[in-house]
């Protein structure tokens, strides 16, 4: 369990103090996939960078397993480091090494020998689906599969949790969704915990369970994904919930219900998914708001529809929308 | 004068030179160059990494007062004409090699000149490497020491590669400079013969045989830096 406890951090720059973070209080539960969304600026990767002590926070504690990480000494904490393992956006992959030398890099640190982590670092190659790319140098490679060795590299020391910080911001819908699954089979097999620090809201649907809004510094939503997004009550998530220029309409669109579509890969494009539902189910629903892009066959993002009707309208909506593969539906109410 | 320079006489006394003199300026020349490139790598890389890892948001802070001794030292180095710094360390050979002048006590100044020149090539080298992966480091329990040795040198070993290359060059050319005051070597026999002997013929030889060893040094640093270098496609 990780817990953060009242964490503030301050920067001393020219222009005066910036206050990145002030008072953050989150808990992470082992197993969990914990989502922190915030907008640019937010004061995201400062958080995570104080979880590892990267940062030391100006107040407040960090607790793993109720071990305060702050108050250890230099050596100790280097030790805590080899349980809290890192991947970034920019994959931060040592150039010079082939992948296989890359993955056992962590390894090297810890002083286990050379043939044992060789071992390991197959093993986590088989586990990242790239067994063939052991003497391949990182620039060989795609920015997915350069993910996938330094995500085999942050599992080289049997972590028990895994921060990723903007993983997948650099990659395309497509990669970004295999890599989401492979950080998701990995907390399922592994039992690791992950907490992912993302701007992009399709991320936190596709694996969170949980989720902190981060706003200017301060958490300003927690809870539930399915709750989160479907009922967001901050200004910030309503901001990230709704696809661009969607709040607008929602304040004129009184009377009529909601729903949230996410698309995660799903074989659809959204024009025939919503001509489908009316000629099948006998419902029209007005597309709100989208941001969606299709790669190949494949459609990825999410869309806000507008459908008037009773409760029974609205489920059966929701209950066709939900029998296509790869889609998320939710009621989106609006109780703020 | 012409005719004079490609008399007959001239020309068998030129090549009489080249033949009795030549193979020994250049073993002289190489062995200097190498010698005295060997140890100011060995001194400039330490101090390189001091200058990149004691910053105050290095990895490895240094106290004020100390990297600005270094700078200043480096900087003090650098700032003395190289055939002043030659006279001013002869007692200094003299200690070191019990003589202050010849091919060996040449090695001397080459170095003392050398050295902060490589150090400040090795920062500029260390400097390139990418902070994220620094600090990528720092995040899986990295000690100072192991970035410097794992990540900062294995990452810049091409552009070191190709910074060393021009020390070498560069130190090349100062041992020609060393032949004035009693260095041996291809300086020495340009201006023995051309300067105090007006045999144009044997200066120009030497001349050109610096240039391709220059060119040499050059070609196969390039060559091996391009080749260490992993990041580039296609191979
Ligand atoms: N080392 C630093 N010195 C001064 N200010 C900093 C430093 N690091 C971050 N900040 C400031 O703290 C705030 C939060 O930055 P942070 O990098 O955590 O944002 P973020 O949410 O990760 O944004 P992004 O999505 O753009 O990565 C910003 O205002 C930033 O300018
Ligand atoms: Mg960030």
């Amino acid at each position: 369990m990780i817990e953060i406890r009242n964490l503030s951090k301050e920067f001393q720059t020219a222009d005066g103090t910036v206050e990145a973070l002030k008072n953050v209080n989150l808990t992470i539960q082992d197993g969990d996939i914990y989502g922190i969304i915030g907008m640019s600026g937010a004061g995201k990767s400062t958080l995570v960078r104080c979880i590892n002590m990267l940062e030391r926070p100006t107040e407040g504690q960090v607790l793993i397993d109720g071990q305060d990480i702050g108050a250890l000494s230099t050596s100790e904490l280097r030790k805590v480091r080899r349980e809290i393992t890192m991947i970034f956006q920019g994959f931060n992959l040592l150039m010079q090494r082939t992948c296989l030398k890359n993955i056992c890099f962590p390894l090297e640190l810890a002083g286990v020998n050379k043939a044992d982590a060789k071992k390991r670092a197959m093993e986590l190659l088989e586990v990242v689906g790239l067994p063939d790319k052991a003497n391949a140098y990182p620039a060989q490679l795609s920015g997915g599969q350069q993910q996938r060795i330094a995500i085999a590299r942050a599992l080289a020391t049997d972590p028990k949790v895994l921060l990723c910080d903007e993983a997948t911001s650099a990659l395309d819908p497509k990669t970004t969704h295999s890599i989401l699954e492979l950080i998701r089979d990995i907390n399922h097999r592994l039992g690791i915990s992950v907490i992912m620090i993302t701007h992009q809201m399709s991320v936190v649907e596709e694996i969170c369970s949980r989720v902190a809004i981060l706003d200017e510094g301060h958490v300003v939503e927690e809870g539930l994904v399915s709750e989160i997004f479907s009922s967001p009550k901050s200004k910030a998530a309503k901001r990230l919930v709704f696809p661009e220029g969607a709040e607008e309409i929602l304040l004129e669109t009184k009377g009529e219900r909601r729903i949230r579509v996410v698309f995660s890969g799903a074989v659809a494009s959204r024009e025939p998914l919503i001509a489908k539902m009316a000629m099948e189910e006998h419902i029209a629903a007005s597309i709100l708001g989208a941001s969606t892009r299709s790669i190949g066959d494949k459609a990825y993002g999410n869309m806000l529809l507008g459908i008037n009707g009773d409760d029974d309208t609205v489920q059966r909506a929701m209950n066709y929308l939900r029998s296509i593969p790869d889609v998320l539906v939710e009621e989106v109410t609006d109780n703020a | 004068m012409l005719d004079k320079l490609l008399s007959p006489e001239t020309i068998e006394e030129t090549l009489r030179i080249v033949q009795n003199e030549f193979p020994l300026a250049i073993w002289e020349t190489l062995y200097v160059t190498v010698i005295a490139t060997a140890l100011a790598i060995v001194i400039g890389l330490p101090l390189g990494v001091l200058l990149v890892a004691g910053e105050k948001n290095g990895v490895l802070p240094l106290p004020r007062p100390v990297m600005q001794v270094l700078n200043v030292v480096i900087n003090l180095l650098r700032s003395v004409p190289f055939l002043i710094l030659m006279i001013m360390v002869f007692p200094l050979a003299r200690l070191i090699v019990g003589t202050a002048v010849g091919t060996v006590a040449s090695i001397v100044p080459l170095v003392i000149a050398a050295f902060p020149f490589v150090a400040r090539l090795v920062e500029s080298s260390l400097r390139e490497v990418n902070p994220n992966i620094i600090e990528m480091a720092q995040s899986m329990g990295a000690s100072p020491f192991q970035i410097i040795m794992k990540v900062m040198i294995p990452e810049s070993v091409p552009s070191l590669l190709s910074n060393f290359t021009i020390a070498i060059t560069t130190i090349l050319g100062y041992s020609a400079m060393s032949g004035i005051i009693g260095g041996g070597g291809l300086g020495k026999i340009a201006i023995n013969y051309g300067y105090y002997r007006y045999m144009y013929l044997v200066m120009l030889l030497a001349v050109i045989l610096l240039i391709v060893l220059v060119q040499i040094f050059q070609s196969v640093g390039t060559r091996l830096s391009v080749k260490s270098d992993k990041r580039l496609k296609g191979k």
